[in-house]
């Protein structure tokens, strides 16, 4: 089966919503073509996860559209403007979540804060007041208690959260995260995704995130694009790729306090039956279609076998 | 815009404090002051050869010229070279006009330290050798266009070394060379004892210039006798600087930008990688 055909259904993003517009974008190192005819649009306040296996183009994706990278070939806008050549008050309206490492060690938290803050005063905005105020920030990150410490010696989870904010600290339009919480515990993992949902709900920031967590990318993600190979592989809600690839659904339930496990092409008929021939004897009844992992998974698996 | 200077002047402003207030740092200060005070202690009875005048003090001032050297070529190079591994220049690639404020901070920061270092070595420097040194009213000007000039001969250039070599673990090839210009340079034994081929060579770099300069500043003229040509040479000083900062103003920010443009979040996590693999060995 080919998705290429069913890419482009789905709603059309009207131009002025279109925060992100890639068209055709390719990148040649030598002679080997890492992104191939890329194209996607994101819209206003979206959550677009960027899924792929490693090498298949997702870094120099994100860091083209960042403007940290020229392309060999293809029309990007972000924002309205092309990253190649995008000035400082496109950068302004821009925010990158960088993994760090020790940068800023001698820094107090909220002096870094600060500091940083000033550089988007100039690019406020009465729609949007930049900077965000720290103490504000500070809070939404979860790091009040910490505005008077050293960065470094701040805990991964600790620092990985000052990255956020660094990241935010603008109010950014768009905002970029390459897998933001690689090395959280399941905790600090469940606050960043709050704090996701509170960017998109309250501030309408559009966010594309790279992931290698299916788990999250469902969770965040208003919509999935799985790059392979340097391609588009698939491009929609996660409900709609497992949709698109055929799959068996399991059915679990229990019957005189017994478990029962079934997979079905189409659940429906089946759990029609199911009832008609026990009734009231069906317990614990759970039907659940692909994981996005097993449609990633599937995904990924068929892309690799057509470059064979 | 002024946005860019007042920024990088506050960042340089928190560096600068952040350097006096930890152990590390005050130490780097202090180190290569005791070391210098310890040399010129040691010179204190020894004499310029052919006159009177204590070599410790005649000494003092090259230290100083030395230091201005060295806070522009090595601590510039070294704190960028540092900084672009663990990802700072990243996130000033990523904030608005974070380039060009960090780069100004970089100088207000590295030209504090330098004239912190300088006062700290100067300071109880005086008190060793204070006999013979003192500044006139024509040597406090000299100083008011010798220091900005020895900030502008060399700072460009650290920044140029700073973006040629990628790796903190090369930071060698830069400080060795720089050595070797102190030897030559007359800074701890008089150029005029060099082969002649060396002094040409010493003549070409700023550091020579800059410890000429100090000794014109602190050292009272009869001493100019025991210098080559056996004058000060001002204008030639000038010159030679001048041309440094000419050429390091022209080269650095064509260096500067093309390093820059090839920072991103891979390239940072390349060199992380390679740290983290050279760290465990």
């Amino acid at each position: 089966m080919t998705l290429t055909g069913a890419l482009d259904v789905g709603m059309p993003v009207p131009p002025d919503e279109r925060v992100i517009d890639v068209r055709d974008l390719r990148m040649r190192y030598g002679t080997r073509d890492v992104l191939d005819g890329v194209s996607f649009t994101a819209r206003r306040g979206e959550v677009l996860a960027l899924l792929g296996p490693n090498g298949a183009g997702k870094t120099t994706t994100i860091e083209i559209l960042e403007g940290f990278r020229m392309r060999s070939a293809g029309e990007v806008s972000v924002l309205g403007v092309d990253p190649a050549t995008a000035g400082e008050r496109w950068r302004a309206r821009i925010g990158v979540v960088l993994q760090s490492w020790r940068d800023h060690g001698k820094w107090r938290v909220r002096e870094l804060l600060k500091h940083l803050g000033t550089y988007y005063a100039p690019y406020s905005t009465d729609r949007i007041r930049r900077p965000w105020p720290v103490d504000d920030l500070l809070d939404v990150v979860g790091l009040t208690e910490l505005g008077g410490q050293r960065v470094m010696r701040l805990s991964g989870g600790q620092r990985r959260r000052l990255d956020v904010a660094i990241g935010i600290v603008g109010r950014p339009e768009l905002l970029f995260l390459d897998e933001p919480t690689v090395g959280f515990d399941p905790a600090a993992r469940r606050e960043f995704h709050d704090l996701v949902h509170r960017l998109t709900d309250v501030d309408d920031t559009t966010i594309l995130l790279t992931t290698h967590d299916l788990d999250e990318a469902e969770k965040l993600a208003d919509r999935i694009v799985i790059l392979g190979q340097g391609r588009i592989i698939a491009d929609g809600s996660a409900d709609e790729l497992s949709r698109r690839v055929a799959g068996e659904t399991e059915i679990r339930w229990t019957r005189d306090g017994q478990r029962f496990v079934h997979s079905a092409v189409d659940a429906t008929p089946f759990v029609r039956q199911l009832f008609l021939q026990y009734g009231e004897g069906i317990d614990d009844l759970e039907v659940r279609r692909n994981s996005l992992e097993d449609t990633y998974m599937k995904l990924v698996l068929e892309s690799e076998g057509e470059a064979r | 815009m002024m946005t860019p200077l007042r920024a990088g002047v506050a960042r340089g402003g928190i560096e600068l404090r952040q350097t006096l207030t930890n152990g590390i740092d005050l130490f780097t200060y202090l180190f290569p002051a005791l070391l210098l005070l310890g040399t010129i202690f040691f010179m204190r009875d020894a004499h310029v050869p052919g006159t009177t005048f204590s070599l410790g003090a005649s000494t003092l001032p090259s230290i100083l010229g030395m230091g201005l050297a060295f806070g522009g070529l090595m601590t510039v190079s070294q704190q960028l070279v540092v900084e672009r591994e663990d990802g700072t220049l990243l996130r000033a690639k990523a904030t608005p006009n974070g380039m060009s404020s960090y780069l100004i901070g970089k100088a207000v920061v590295v030209g504090g330290m330098t004239l912190v270092s300088l006062l700290i070595q100067l300071v109880p420097g005086l008190l060793l050798v204070g006999s013979g040194l003192h500044v006139s009213a024509s040597g406090w000007l000299m100083l008011a266009w010798l220091v900005p000039l020895a900030f502008l001969s060399t700072m460009p250039i650290g920044a140029v070394l700073g973006s040629i070599f990628e790796n903190p673990r090369n930071m060698g090839l830069i400080i060795l060379p720089i050595f070797g210009l102190v030897a030559i340079s007359g800074i701890f034994y008089p150029i005029t004892a060099m082969p002649g081929w060396l002094q040409g060579v010493a003549q070409l770099f700023p550091m020579y210039w800059l410890g000429l300069g100090m000794r014109s500043v602190f050292l009272p003229d009869s001493l100019a006798a025991v210098e080559l040509t056996h004058s000060w040479r001002h204008l030639e000083t000038f010159g030679v600087l001048a041309f440094w900062a000419v050429l390091g103003l022209a080269l650095a920010p064509w260096i500067l930008r093309r390093m820059a443009r090839r920072e991103s979040g891979s390239a940072v996590a390349a060199r992380r990688e390679r740290a983290i693999a050279t760290m465990g060995r």
